[in-house]
């Protein structure tokens, strides 16, 4: 006999203010199988969950009807109150009267009917709910990291330190990602390569981290604990054990055209190529797409000069199959194209350039080294416009709605930057708002404003006119209204940033889910920051939403701790709602085999008797620990021999019955 | 055929209140109605949401028992086609209901009345949107009287 006992949480005010809890309680004690209702204010505080236990062994209840808010939300925490009571964590319900019900309905008689109904669905469910003790599974005690970036080098350190392998993979020749590419970092200047470098250089000498650099990941199968992962190992047509990284190939390599893409294209490199000189590993590439060797089959000169025959022609792209118990997305982020963006004339004229190029122009290490000038004739810009949200809070289809977040403060910093290397020059920074929010923000961009004089003007740029030499700018000053006009010798814009244009590739690979935007999802957006909806699978870094160095430090690091949590277990339980054959029904057609994304269904041959003989008859089983429990199978099932533990026919059928009272 | 509909018809078109069943794949739709509610976006109380794992859990069984039992409208909700959670699930959901909203058709329930979506986790808004269309579009239809099983008290 079920004695079902039913809880039912106020949530504050939150379910109560459009429930009638009375008129719930009263509808509950006349369902079936109901031995004991209770509500109470707040059910998941440890009074409210000390309420259920005690009453599971006072009222001798054996299955369980939470009535409060959203399962993905609590359902774990009366799982374990159940378990603590003694009872199989399973065989509680969750009925969601918060988001489903008190949320989104203002008529509080309607809202309390469907409480009434929803509960009541959940209790036809419970009442068919049996025990199920999940299985348990080895953890493969290894981590991988896609992107080296800061958040990979920050993330791949973190677990190294507690003693677990990481391998990191990178697509670019080396690790180091955008903040590489910066000059300083605001809000303090300090200098980006000062602090990068190091904990580049910690990441290679680690032995506890592999690098993978020019790789990428191709194929992700398995689950939390058992991921099974196919790396392509690029070919850097370079041997990575004998090359020392002396340079003289970059220095002898006839092909000097092509565009660096570290440099933002403001400088060229050689076909055989470093992004640049700290790079990690310090092995160059071969690019075989400008390679005279590679298009013509003449050339050869860097294998002829390499002191210890490094080069190699015939390297072949790799593919490396490796198990991870836990993986760690930090692809980080891009600037969106400017195609679109006409009126700031950056596909036209070389002196309106990205943020992002910027750095590059100011940096010691840059193309110009470290003098700023301008791309076209390489003179001093005496007067530079910048322009704030380029494409950024933009609603329209060529720019993004979000705010990039890091552009305000990068814009300060720029300023600053040329004010420090040219103080009789003027910057002007067009800006719709400022926003400062974060440590010793707001002190930064007032110095640049009240100690470097920079003109910060509320309105956005009309137009761009390039004359003699000059870029005309048309504004509007939008606090007095006055039309502006400003004739720069240099315009930077704050592109909008964007998640990468393979991030719904890697998505869908990972089968984690995005944004509108293609940033990566996160679990729950205040209290699951790094986790995914995919158990074993996080997020570090802007491949998750705009964020700036700090806050990708942070998140790199928790999501290292995410992902220790994982490796630190020698077993994890297995989600025990998983697909059952019914082997007396079976017909052993196999078509939930062919359904099933994870090959859980195989074949068995199952010994009865038939005519006094003892014969085989083929029928399906599922494997417990590769089953995710979808369920498509049941549905495919001919005969109807499968089941979905947890989500069974019969109790999604007492559920519809439920709501159709 | 519609004789019979007019004539049997209980409740005035006035005050009625159509019953509709929403599946929603918990990875994508359920969290989508999450956070509608998170967002506090207004859909009508007549849709009653049943958790499945995923839009390929539901048998087509579940689609007709609820328009015997007395639905006026179904929806099953999934991911995105390519983003499902169990990779290809939702590619069987999509061949699946394209057949049965054809059994539906010949037997006499008007197209309005069934629904598949996609609505992923992020798509609050667009959750609240689908579930006003539906009820909008079932309230014109009026009840449901095709397949209902005349024993069942609702």
């Amino acid at each position: 006999m079920q004695r079902v006992g039913v809880f039912i949480c106020w949530c504050g005010t939150n379910i109560s203010n459009t429930v009638n809890i009375d008129e719930v309680m009263t509808a509950v004690e006349n369902m079936p199988g109901v031995a004991y209702s209770k509500d109470y204010q707040y059910m998941c505080s440890e009074i409210g969950q000390n309420l259920v236990k005690d009453t599971i062994k006072e009222h001798n209840l054996n299955r369980i009807v939470v009535a409060s808010c959203s399962p993905r939300m609590h359902e774990s925490t009366f799982r374990k109150a159940a378990e603590a009571a003694g009872l199989n964590p399973y065989l509680l319900e969750i009925a969601n009267i918060r988001e489903h019900c008190s949320w989104v309905h203002k008529d509080k008689e309607a809202a309390t009917q469907k409480a009434i109904s929803l509960t009541r669905a959940a209790v036809a469910k419970a009442i068919l709910n049996d025990e199920l003790i999940p299985g348990e599974v080895g953890v493969e005690r290894r981590a991988l990291v896609i992107g080296g970036g800061i958040a990979g080098i920050q993330t791949a350190l973190d677990i190294a330190d507690a003693g677990y392998e990481v391998d990191l993979v990178e697509k670019t020749p080396s690790i180091g990602g955008k903040m590489a590419q910066l000059d300083k970092t605001f809000p303090t200047l300090d200098c980006s390569a000062c602090i990068l470098t190091p904990k580049m250089v910690d990441a290679s000498m680690s032995s506890k981290i592999n690098l993978y650099t020019y790789s990428e990941v191709e194929e992700v199968s398995g689950f939390v604990g058992n991921f099974e992962v196919a790396i392509r190992q690029k070919a850097r047509s370079v041997d990575m054990e004998k090359c020392t990284g002396c340079g003289i190939c970059l220095a002898k390599c006839p092909i000097k055209t092509a565009l660096s893409e570290f440099e933002e294209g403001l400088s060229n490199r050689p076909a055989i190529y470093t992004p640049f000189p700290q790079a990690v590993p310090n092995v160059p590439v071969i690019d075989r797409e400008t390679c005279m060797k590679f298009r013509t089959g003449r050339c050869g000169v860097c294998e002829k000069v390499c002191p210890t025959k490094a080069v190699d022609y015939d390297q072949k792209d790799q593919i490396l199959n490796k198990k991870y118990g836990a993986i760690i997305v930090t692809t980080g982020y891009d600037l969106i194209d400017l195609d679109y963006f006409g009126e700031y004339q950056y596909m036209d004229h070389p002196d309106v350039i990205t943020g992002l190029e910027f750095e590059r122009l100011v940096n010691a290490a840059g193309p110009t080294g470290g003098k700023l000038i301008r791309p076209s004739d390489k003179k001093k810009p005496k007067k530079v416009v910048f322009i704030q949200c380029v494409g950024s809070r933009d609603k329209s289809d060529r720019g993004k709605s979000y705010c990039s977040k890091i552009c305000c403060m990068y814009t300060a910093k720029h300023a600053m930057l040329l004010k420090d290397k040219y103080p009789d020059s003027e910057a002007y920074v067009f800006y719709i708002d400022v926003r400062t929010a974060g440590k010793g923000f707001e002190e930064f961009q007032r110095r640049a404003v009240e100690n470097y004089g920079v003109n910060y003007i509320k309105g956005m740029v009309g137009k761009i006119f390039p004359t003699n030499n000059k870029l005309q700018v048309n504004g509007v000053d939008s606090l007095s209204g006055e039309i502006l006009q400003i004739d720069a010798d240099m315009v930077v814009l704050a592109a909008a940033t964007k998640a990468k244009p393979e991030a719904d590739d890697v998505a869908r690979m990972l089968s984690i889910s995005t944004d509108s935007d293609s940033f990566f999802s996160e679990a729950h957006p205040k209290l699951r920051p790094v986790e995914t909806h995919c158990a074993g699978i996080y997020l570090a870094g802007a491949c998750q939403g705009p964020k700036d160095i700090p806050e990708t430090v942070a998140q790199a690091s928790a999501a290292a701790v995410k992902a220790i949590g994982v490796l630190s277990k020698s077993k994890l339980v297995n989600n025990p709602c998983v697909s059952e054959v019914d082997k007396s029904i079976c017909s052993g057609c196999l078509a939930c085999a062919d359904m099933c994304p994870y090959e859980a269904i195989s074949e068995k041959i199952v010994e009865e008797k038939a005519n006094g003989k003892i014969v085989g008859r083929r029928v399906a089983e599922v494997n417990e620990t590769l089953c995710q429990g979808c369920g498509g199978c049941t549905v495919t099932c001919r005969p109807g021999a499968i089941d979905l533990k947890g989500f069974s026919n019969k109790q999604i059928l007492a559920e519809v019955d439920a709501i159709c009272r | 055929m519609s004789v019979v509909a007019s004539s049997t018809s209980v409740k005035n078109v006035e005050e009625f209140e159509p019953l509709i069943v929403a599946f929603c794949c918990n990875w994508c739709s359920y969290a989508g109605a999450d956070l509608a509610g998170t967002s506090r976006l207004n859909y009508p109380a007549n849709i009653k949401i049943i958790r499945v794992p995923c839009s390929c859990r539901v048998n087509s069984n579940f689609v007709l028992r609820a328009f015997q039992r007395g639905a006026d409208g179904v929806i099953v909700a999934g991911c995105h086609p390519g983003d499902c959670h169990y990779m290809t699930g939702n590619y069987y959901t999509r061949r699946r209901f394209s057949l049965l909203k054809n059994l539906l058709e010949y037997v006499g329930i008007e197209e309005a009345r069934f629904k598949v979506d996609w609505i992923s986790a992020s798509e609050g808004n667009k959750f609240a949107y689908v579930m006003n269309d539906v009820l909008e579009k079932v309230h014109k239809l009026g009840p449901n009287r095709k397949l209902r099983d005349s024993r069942w008290k609702r």
